[in-house]
């Protein structure tokens, strides 16, 4: 790890302030992911804004009948909160399918939205990657790309999004809050959150410099049976192939989500209209424009196949 | 047994000692020079403080940033208990308890936890007096090399506290019911501690074996 000075934050403000006063500053909260990523200098912070002092790590009911997860709220704690397994159990089934136990206690809700991809060549330094090092080039195009994306690619970046939890918060429409280093509070539908990657896949999200994930707020339940099928190489602790997270209603209709496809979670909400005519026509509508290599051609049927499983279990 | 402050009075020593030998060898800094220009600056390292309870005792440390929670216990604490496997969350072999709750600590920083109550496997029993969870992997022979066992016994404790507290685990077939705690349950929540030897159903036997006493 390079060296950083380190400060404990006081409040939200005065944490984004800092981050944009600081040259090279980073929040850290649970760490799980920057702290490994400082290990491998992919992660060079001069400065640390531990904000794990912040009052962020309660889940409140809204006015408006939903829920609003503090950002510090653990992953655990949100997975087992009564109300999320009860009335937005997509989420608290995406958080279990991710990471192990330990993490689980450790990551936070914020820190989750922010995970960087797990492509191995981000993580090799040796390797040209236009993530880590924009304009070095990206070696996972013609290199090993099984975990790879096939929606919303782009010639410099066919990384993935790696997290669960936020393939189910898109499910839900969820918003998340912010405070940016002028003290302005900034609300973000998540849809619009995460980036694809385009020509600067160094840029991951729409925040600002110093901008501070305070919570995140979901809208009223809507009901209906709530499923999130996670394939992968191991039964768990391992990052998905792909997955869906779906919510299906009485009447056949509902809305899915994918992870594991895109550098976000990728829902495409003309493709629910096709929800009671089946598996093959989502998957159509959902994957429309593909773009595959040899290594990943195996994501689309895998994505067709796992539909028909949740439909399935959704009627059953 | 040394204290932490010989040991780090110990390990100045060397570091003085192992820049004096460079200054010896001016060979050594030509070649440096011939290779890449000037050698790269020493970087400063920021130091801070941090106050935290390891096992019932209070620990007052001024450590380098950088510092993870577990180098922190085995370098600083001397607590070498808590092993490093992977130093980067995958196995499981850093796993304490940090106010109840298992955690990786290579993966989290010292400073991080100021007025924590730490607890490693020193902290849950001693070889006179066993936690019943080490009593039961010795017992079933949980393990082979015990490289990954601290590891495995922090977490299976805390996994137990987990299934009474009633978090549901990605096994659990209704997230409303309460947890048992099954084999799959166990297999499931014991995931992040890898066991290379492979000695798996000797402790999934053993933390059945707690569970069933402490029901």
């Amino acid at each position: 790890m390079k060296p950083f000075t380190y400060e404990r934050a006081k409040s939200p403000s005065e944490a984004a302030a800092s981050a944009a006063r600081v040259n090279a500053a980073k929040f850290v909260a649970g760490g799980t992911n920057l702290l490994d990523l400082m290990k491998l200098q992919i992660e060079t912070p001069a400065h640390l804004i531990d904000v794990n002092g912040l009052a962020l790590d309660r889940i409140e009911a809204t006015p408006e009948g939903g829920l609003r997860i503090g950002a510090l709220v653990r992953n655990t704690d949100l997975a087992a909160d009564e109300r999320v397994r009860r009335d937005y159990g997509l989420l608290s089934r995406a958080l279990l399918a991710g990471a192990a136990g330990q993490l689980r206690n450790q990551a936070t809700t914020a820190g989750n939205l922010l995970q960087r991809t797990r492509c191995p060549y981000f993580y090799d330094t040796n390797q040209p990657c236009n993530k880590r090092q924009p304009g070095s080039g990206c070696a996972a195009i013609g290199g090993f790309s099984r975990q790879h994306a096939v929606m919303g690619a782009s010639d410099a970046c066919i990384a993935t999004h790696p997290s669960d939890m936020a393939v189910a918060m898109r499910a839900l429409d969820a918003t998340i809050e912010t405070i940016r280093p002028d003290g302005s509070v900034i609300t973000i539908p998540i849809a619009e959150f995460h980036r694809l990657p385009g020509d600067t896949p160094h840029i991951e999200t729409v925040l600002e410099p110093g901008e501070l994930i305070t919570g995140v707020k979901l809208p009223r339940p809507v009901g209906g049976r709530h499923i999130y099928r996670k394939v992968r190489d191991r039964a768990s602790f391992a990052f998905a192939l792909v997955s869906v997270g779906a919510i299906v209603q009485r009447d056949g209709s509902g809305r899915v989500a994918l992870g594991g496809v895109a550098h976000k979670p990728w829902r495409v909400e003309a493709a629910e209209a096709d929800l009671p005519r089946g598996a093959k026509a989502v998957a159509g509508q959902l994957l429309a424009g593909a773009r595959t290599t040899h290594d990943n051609a195996f994501k689309l049927p895998l994505v067709e196949r796992t539909l028909a499983a949740v439909f399935a279990e959704a009627k059953g | 047994m040394p204290s932490a402050r010989d040991f780090q009075i110990s390990r100045r020593a060397v570091l003085s000692g192992a820049a004096a030998t460079s200054l010896l060898h001016p060979s050594l800094a030509n070649a440096q020079a011939r290779d890449g220009g000037a050698p790269t600056a020493v970087e400063t390292p920021s130091m801070s403080k941090v106050a935290f309870n390891v096992n019932g005792t209070a620990q007052e440390l001024e450590l380098d940033t950088r510092t993870t929670l577990l180098n922190a216990l085995r370098e600083h604490l001397r607590l070498p208990g808590t092993k490093k496997g992977c130093d980067q969350g995958q196995c499981g072999a850093c796993t304490v308890i940090v106010d109840g709750r298992r955690l990786a600590s290579c993966l989290t920083l010292a400073v991080m936890h100021e007025g924590h109550s730490i607890t490693t496997i020193e902290g849950l029993g001693t070889p006179a007096n066993l936690h019943p969870m080490q009593a039961a992997f010795v017992k079933h022979d949980g393990f082979q090399c015990g490289y990954c066992t601290p590891g495995q016994i922090c977490s299976a404790v805390a996994v137990l506290d987990e299934i009474k507290a009633g978090i549901p685990s990605h096994v659990s077939a209704d997230l409303m019911a309460v947890p048992e705690p099954s084999g799959a349950e166990i297999r499931e929540r014991m995931s992040g501690n890898i066991c290379r030897c492979g000695a798996y159903s000797n402790i999934v036997d053993a933390i059945s074996e707690v569970a069933r006493r402490q029901a």
